[in-house]
């Protein structure tokens, strides 16, 4: 029993445990006590999983190598901004409760269980756990009719995708004999022999996660549940959700699935494909910028999937950057668009941010910066996500998939730009209220971040480049 | 345990299971009355896993399949808890649990 390879969620769990007994056994609302003492949980894990020495644990159920490493401290990050996002901005909603801090801290010992998991079992469990946690935050605001029809519809759509994922588990189980990651390979020895069953297991595992991917066909839940569920939680399901199930999809699919790379790699394909064309494409027709972020997250995961369809070393690699540099700028462009309130009230009309740049030209220039950071635009850390994923493309030989990239990216730049126009030459709105301070240091920082990366990229993608090579060495 | 799976034959498991789950996917997506009857047919889509992994484990003789049909029973108790309180939310604000009626936000 080697547990200390899973020291950072023992300790995580175990501290969620505390502070949800805290908050419980305080007399008047301490939420913030609790989000700063879960806040500090978070970096206490971060440290544990930079000090891992990589291992497997329990039997070789669990793995903490380099490449969950890397997953870990992006899923700890995109925790961690949003509950910061989320310090004020729920003290002004009436929704301040001790709840949220434990519910993002068992959400994400669930996304580092996934990141880590060595077997099929710890996966799914893993993946429970940041769903479930997930239904209740998208509820949260629950006086709000908004917020429940968004967590109503993300559980069940969730609930489905969950269960076909384990429908494709159970097969996978059956036709190779183990759920261990690494022996689904060795345990179909001949591929050009593939039982059907496999086939139908691999495209359910691919269903399940890409739900939770948001990637087409499996997006519809995306704008309903951004647009109505809190807009922290909005930012958090933006960030950390959505790593780990892409980490877990490139782990299944490279290590336990890469024997059959012939059979998934069209579907990734098409998903892929498919995202870019439907994330660009629907997000023009949007007003409210919560969408117009929902369906550019749906783009963003296609630009993503490029580097699985690739497979290669260098195309997780470019996943890896694409993941770090969107989590940031995600949580960044989520800071501002909390910054949208007018007497209290949180406005997400895209006409809102008329004159902003008049108003609060800081907030207005940060933004701008986000959005041509996600419009991919040189020389914001977009772009540098977008360079290393089409490089990956082109150095194997996947033309398609890059042309249809960059297509797809001149036409996001159309409503990305289009943001930027309302904010600086559009007629002026009422200025908002004052930005509280918590969400200033989200987007200042994030800001900061995804300008300055290009200074600075070699620690960044050194470290992805090592986590690419533990996951295919 | 091995003998009861062989003596009926793998197959048909597989083929009651891959039935249960057709249903309750079509309960999703088909049921326009009432969001009970989906979170029934949630229920219908784990039971049909369950099925499948039972099988399997007796089939080939390893236990694993039985380990994680227990965890999934576990988890199929927790999400319906969690997914009632969310209905119950839900009603409360709307007033209604018609499928038709969850349309708040389209577009």
């Amino acid at each position: 029993m080697n547990w200390q390879a899973a020291a950072p969620e023992i300790f995580l769990a175990c501290s969620g445990l505390v502070i949800l007994l805290l908050g419980v056994s305080l007399r008047q609302d301490r939420s913030k006590l609790c989000t700063w003492l879960t806040l500090g949980a978070f970096g206490v894990a971060g440290w544990l999983v930079v000090g891992t020495s990589p291992a497997t644990a329990y039997e070789g159920l669990y793995v903490a190598d380099g490449f969950a490493g890397f997953a870990k401290l992006l899923i700890l990050a995109g925790g961690a901004l949003s509950m910061i996002l989320a310090l004020d901005y729920n003290a002004q909603q009436r929704i301040a409760r001790f709840e949220f801090p434990v519910l993002v801290l068992f959400s994400t010992v669930g996304m580092m269980t996934m990141a880590s998991a060595a077997n099929l079992m710890t996966l799914y469990i893993g993946l429970e756990l940041q769903s479930l946690a997930i239904y209740v935050l998208a509820a949260f605001a629950r006086d709000d009719i908004r917020s429940s029809e968004a967590g109503l519809k993300y559980f069940v759509l969730s609930a489905l995708a969950s269960g076909l994922l384990l429908y494709g588990i159970s097969l996978a189980y059956g036709f190779a004999g183990t759920m261990q990651i690494g022996q689904l390979a060795t345990a179909m020895t001949d591929p050009a022999n593939l039982p059907a069953g496999v086939a139908v297991a691999v495209a359910f595992v691919i269903a399940g996660l890409a739900f939770k991917l948001s990637a087409v066909p499996f997006h519809m839940w995306t704008p309903d549940v951004y647009q109505g569920a809190p807009t922290p939680v909005t930012a958090f399901m933006s960030t950390a959700p959505k790593v780990a199930p892409f980490v877990v999809l490139l782990r299944v699919m490279l290590v336990g699935f890469g024997h059959v790379g012939a059979q998934w790699q069209p579907i990734i394909e098409i998903v892929s494909i498919a995202s870019m064309i439907l994330g660009s494409l629907a997000a023009i027709a949007q007003s409210n910028i919560k969408r117009l972020m929902a369906y550019s997250s749906i783009g963003h995961m296609g630009y993503a999937l490029i580097g699985l369809a690739v497979g290669t070393e260098a195309g997780v690699r470019g996943v890896l950057i694409y993941l770090l540099t969107y989590i940031v700028m995600s949580a960044g462009t989520f800071a501002c668009i909390i910054a949208m309130q007018r007497r209290g009230q949180q406005v997400d009309r895209i006409a809102d941010l008329g004159g902003l740049a008049r108003n609060d030209l800081p907030l207005a220039a940060v933004m701008a910066i986000f959005m041509f950071s996600m419009a991919g635009l040189p020389p914001m850390a977009g772009f540098f996500g977008k360079v290393y994923v089409f490089l990956a493309a082109v150095q194997a030989g996947f033309w398609t998939l890059a042309i249809i990239g960059v297509l797809t990216s001149v036409v996001g730049c159309f409503y990305y730009l289009r943001v930027i126009k309302v904010m600086f030459f559009d007629g002026a709105e009422a200025a908002f209220d004052r930005r509280t301070a918590s969400v200033s240091a989200v987007a200042f920082a994030a800001g900061a971040f995804t300008l300055f990366f290009f200074a600075m990229p070699a620690p960044f993608v050194g470290a992805a480049a090592r986590a690419a090579r533990v996951l295919l060495g | 345990m091995t003998s009861g799976v062989l003596a009926v034959g793998l197959g048909k498991f597989l083929f009651v299971s891959a039935v249960l789950l057709v249903l309750g996917v079509f309960g999703i997506f088909l049921n326009r009355k009432n969001i009970i009857v989906i979170l029934m047919s949630i229920e219908l889509i784990l039971l049909a896993v369950n099925i499948n992994l039972v099988a399997f484990s007796g089939a080939l003789g390893d236990l694993a399949g039985q380990v994680l049909a227990m965890f999934v029973l576990t988890v199929a108790a927790a999400e319906a808890a969690i997914g009632l309180a969310i209905v119950v939310v839900y009603f409360r604000n709307r007033g209604s649990i018609e499928v038709e009626d969850v349309t708040m936000m389209k577009g």
